[in-house]
Parts: C-alpha cells; sequence; structure tokens
C-alpha cells in the first residue's frame, strides 16, 4: 500500500497545476514547489536524450536514500509525480487511479481553464479518499 | 557509505547473476565535470556528439542531485535549490528508471562520480559501483603515470610512444599488439637493441611496462566485471 509524502501535478508546459504535501518534514512554500516542478520537467525531457535505445518516455521512478519518486506521464503530456516511502509498491496504479479522478472532476468541470492550476473542490474530496484509503492500510499493517 | 569496507587489494565482487551484454554504456566524472572515462557496449541510439552528451549528462546528474537535496521529506531545513551540494551532503538518488534504461549512480567522498547505464530490470547495482570504485582507485589512482582530472584512455599507447620516439627505443609504427604480458611485439629498432646493455636495461623496461600495464588491466578488468553483471 502506498504510503505517499506528497503529489504534485504539471501540464504539458512544465508549469505547477496542483501541490499537495500529505504530512512530510520537508513541506515547501509555493515558490519552491513551482521550481522544483519546472526542475523535474526539464529533467525528464533530457533523460530521454540520453537515452541508448530509442522510443524512451522519460524517468518512472527515481530512487534516493529517503524517498522514491514515482512519475507517471499521460499522452497529453500532463505529469503526475508522488514522492513516497522507498521501497513503496503500487505507486503506478495509485498515479493512474488519480489521473482517472483528473479527467472526471477537473477536466470535466466547465469552470475549469486548461493549464491552470486547479481549485475544483470534489477533485480534492476524491483524491483525499483515495490517499486516505492507502494510508489506513499502512497503519493497520 | 563504506568505501574503503574492503581494506583488500582485490575486494571480491558480488557474484555475477548473468553473462552477456546487459550494460549499455559507463561514465566516470571528477567533481569538476571532467568525464574520465565513458565506455560503450552496446549503444544504438547516439543523440548528440560526445562532448555534448559528457556535458548534458553531467548536468542532469548535477541538477537530479539539487532536486533530490530539495526534495528530501524528512529534511525540514534545506538550502535553496542551486546551491552546489557537498558529496554527501544532503539526500542523493542512486538510480533512476525509464522504459529502455536504468541508470545506477554513485559519488565518492572526492567527488568521483561513477555511472552505469543498463537494462530496466536490473536490480540494484550499488555494491557493483563500490566494486568498481575500488578498480579506478587500484588500477588508475595508484598509477604514477596518470595525471588526475585527465581521461583514463590510451594511457598505455600515448605514454610508451612518447617513451619510446623519445629515447629512440620503439619504432612508432611497430607497436602492434599491448596484451597483458608483453607490452610491445614489434621490432625494436636496431640501434635500440645495442642500447639495451645486459639486464639493467630489460628491469628497466619491464619495470616500465608493469607500470603501463597497471592502466591496461583496468579496462580489461572493468571490460570483463561489467559484462558479468546481472
Amino acid at each position: 500500500m502506498a504510503a505517499i509524502y506528497s503529489l504534485y501535478i504539471i501540464n504539458k508546459s512544465g508549469g505547477l497545476i496542483f501541490y499537495k504535501d500529505y504530512g512530510s518534514a520537508g513541506r515547501m512554500d509555493t515558490n519552491d514547489s513551482l521550481r522544483l516542478a519546472s526542475l523535474w520537467h526539464s529533467m525528464h525531457a533530457i533523460s530521454q536524450q540520453l537515452s541508448p535505445i530509442s522510443g524512451c518516455s522519460g524517468i518512472e521512478l527515481l530512487e534516493a536514500d529517503t524517498f522514491d519518486l514515482h512519475c507517471f506521464q499521460t499522452l497529453t503530456g500532463t505529469k503526475f509525480f508522488a514522492v513516497s516511502e522507498p521501497g513503496t509498491l503500487h505507486m503506478d496504479n495509485l498515479l493512474k487511479h488519480i489521473y482517472e479522478l483528473y479527467t472526471d472532476y477537473v477536466l470535466k468541470n466547465p469552470f475549469y481553464e486548461m493549464e491552470m492550476p486547479i481549485r475544483c473542490e470534489l477533485f480534492d474530496i476524491n483524491l483525499s479518499q483515495a490517499v486516505q484509503k492507502d494510508r489506513v492500510a499502512l497503519l493497520g499493517r | 557509505m563504506q568505501f574503503f569496507g574492503g581494506s583488500e587489494i582485490s575486494p571480491s565482487p558480488p557474484a555475477p547473476t548473468a553473462s552477456g551484454n546487459n550494460a549499455h554504456m559507463m561514465y566516470v566524472f571528477n567533481r569538476n565535470g571532467v568525464c574520465l572515462l565513458y565506455r560503450e557496449w552496446n549503444r544504438p541510439l547516439h543523440t548528440l556528439n560526445a562532448q555534448q552528451d559528457h556535458k548534458l549528462m553531467f548536468g542532469l546528474l548535477f541538477s537530479l542531485k539539487s532536486l533530490t537535496a530539495k526534495m528530501d521529506p524528512t529534511n525540514a531545513d534545506k538550502g535553496n535549490l542551486g546551491v552546489p551540494q557537498l558529496p554527501g551532503q544532503g539526500c542523493s538518488f542512486h538510480s533512476f528508471r525509464t522504459n529502455t534504461y536504468k541508470l545506477s549512480f554513485m559519488e565518492s567522498p572526492s567527488g568521483i562520480k561513477i555511472i552505469l547505464v543498463a537494462h530496466p530490470r536490473t536490480g540494484d547495482l550499488r555494491e557493483s559501483l563500490k566494486y568498481i570504485y575500488n578498480l579506478y582507485v587500484e588500477y588508475v589512482v595508484k598509477n604514477p603515470l596518470y595525471t588526475p582530472g585527465t581521461p583514463i584512455k590510451d594511457l598505455v599507447t600515448s605514454h610508451l610512444a612518447d617513451f619510446g620516439t623519445h629515447h629512440e627505443l620503439i619504432d612508432n609504427h611497430s607497436i602492434t599488439n599491448i596484451g597483458n604480458r608483453h607490452l610491445v611485439t614489434g621490432r625494436l629498432k636496431e640501434q635500440a637493441r645495442s642500447k639495451i646493455v645486459g639486464n639493467i636495461g630489460r628491469g628497466i623496461v619491464d619495470a616500465f611496462g608493469k607500470e603501463c600495464e597497471r592502466c591496461e588491466l583496468f579496462n580489461t578488468t572493468l571490460d570483463q566485471y561489467v559484462r558479468g553483471l546481472g
């Protein structure tokens, strides 16, 4: 089960449209999160250039000492990436589920402007439910 | 991170789990971004020329280290993004995976960065990278003919050629086969034969030969080890 520290969503140009922190000591202010998101967007693109084999679609998993970063890129270029505990399993399923929530509650919202920061209440509620469900399972371990 | 835990001259490597060509390429950089070594075993796609490729790789790693240090969720007090981190300071990543390759990274306390690019289902290569670092220390750093901060390629042929032509011992075109034991199997010039008188002369050439050998051994040992990795 997932134990995620934070979630970022970036649009196809690399701009941050959603950032949520789930209780990590490294909570960031708005400016830092914006910078990090853009940095990640560029690094993702550069990693495709350095591939020894053609057909690379960018970084899917970055493993560090104290966390793992899972990234899911949609066919339209939107990236969902989450910082989680090292060795967390099934993160790609969680990210795909979050993508489904995004399509249902954000893209189908007639008042949402494309590429703008997400301010949709239903998305927030459902996202919290999806993440909490996993965290409860984690605490029960 | 224990780099000197091995303490033997030849530390035993982790047992290779598979045979064949699994690695794509390898880079070794020093702390200033100079590419000390670039080896390629299997690389069908070359996007950029060699110089740009090395710079891009170094830049990517530098920025990723900065990003991981900043994004660390367990550490509340972090510097600003882009501040150069000392080796070992802050959280650092050890690998990343894409759909076509997996890149494993290790930085020594002296800033030597070793990068190995292999297929995506590779396991944790941290121990293997430490072993490669030990190979580097034994065969390259301890080689008295190696100048730190310069690329590690062709040390044998370039030094031998310099030595040879300077002392008129070896005809440049005669350096044909550089193997493990016999460094020069080409012909010595006739004058040279008469110059190398007795055991003393032979001893000097042998000693010099052994020093050159140690760097060529780095290349062959490294090659053997990486090809054996699973």
